[in-house]
């Protein structure tokens, strides 16, 4: 893609949310959540400007199923986290934090197929 | 009034603890699926037609299974019941079929080689379903038996 920097930062930091909730998940109390909520706001972001370069990126694109999954790719990713984040907020025990713990490892998957779709490996 | 509220209960336990990660789950894989049929059937449909509408079943599968179990009312576990057999069937006869004859598919559906390309997870996933469906009713008629027992004392 044409930020393969700030992907590979949005792959380290959901890799460290995903252990941070694991972590979470191993302690009977989730400790420090709002901490890691605030964390999670901050991939958010990242995501948010990943989304806005790559359709920039795409302006000049002409390849039809690639352009459309790409796209997909793009806004769903943005979905992932505050979706989760308003599924795990009704959830009184600690399996919460397991639901953002799916999303974290869910967000650098989709990075990884935006990547290939961009680079035509796969659609 | 007191089935009503052990109806809730039972709904409520379906979706709480280890039952929200697997709903979502659930919903990932029902959000993945279902635009990425929708991409390749709107778009190139004649390249891999039976891989494409094989694709568009698990995703619809997916979504009843999400929805069921999330809403976990007597009936929708039921049917969730329903659609994780439905699944574990058809990633098991997909999962064969793409082994013997990968001629067939051209390209690839979620449920290719057991799920290969997505962690195994959708061989795995109905399997859940199916054991949390079963453990949160056993849960709730050991309870039932416990009360049946109290009322006749």
């Amino acid at each position: 893609m044409t930020t393969p920097l700030l992907a590979t930062v949005l792959d380290i930091a959901t890799v460290a949310g995903a252990l941070w909730s694991f972590v979470l998940l191993l302690l009977k109390r989730p400790a420090g959540l709002l901490v890691l909520l605030g964390f999670l706001g901050l991939i958010e972001l990242g995501l948010l400007v990943q989304a806005v370069l790559g359709l920039v990126a795409l302006a000049g694109d002409h390849r039809p199923i690639e352009s459309v999954t790409f796209v997909c790719y793009l806004i769903g990713s943005l979905l992932i986290l505050p979706a989760a984040a308003w599924w795990a907020r009704t959830e009184k025990s600690r399996w919460g934090v397991g639901v953002l713990l799916v999303a974290c490892l869910v967000v650098p998957v989709m990075i990884l197929r935006m990547n290939q779709v961009w680079a035509g490996s796969v659609v | 009034m007191s089935e009503q509220s052990d109806r809730h209960k039972l709904a409520e336990t379906t979706r709480s603890g280890p039952g929200r990660v697997l709903i979502a789950v659930y919903a990932v894989f029902a959000l993945g699926a279902t635009s990425r049929s929708v991409v390749q059937i709107l778009m190139q449909f004649h390249r891999a037609p039976l891989a494409y509408v094989l694709s568009a079943f698990a995703a619809v599968v997916y979504i009843v299974a999400t929805v069921c179990l999330g809403r976990a009312s007597t009936t929708s576990r039921r049917i969730a019941v329903i659609s994780c057999s439905v699944e574990l069937v058809g990633v098991l006869a997909v999962g064969t079929a793409s082994v013997l004859v990968p001629s067939a598919f051209p390209d690839a559906t979620v449920w290719s080689v057991y799920g290969s390309g997505y962690f195994f997870i959708p061989v795995v996933l109905p399997i859940l379903g199916l054991l949390w469906i079963r453990h949160t009713g056993r849960a709730r008629a050991s309870v039932e038996a416990g009360s049946v027992a109290g009322d006749g004392s």
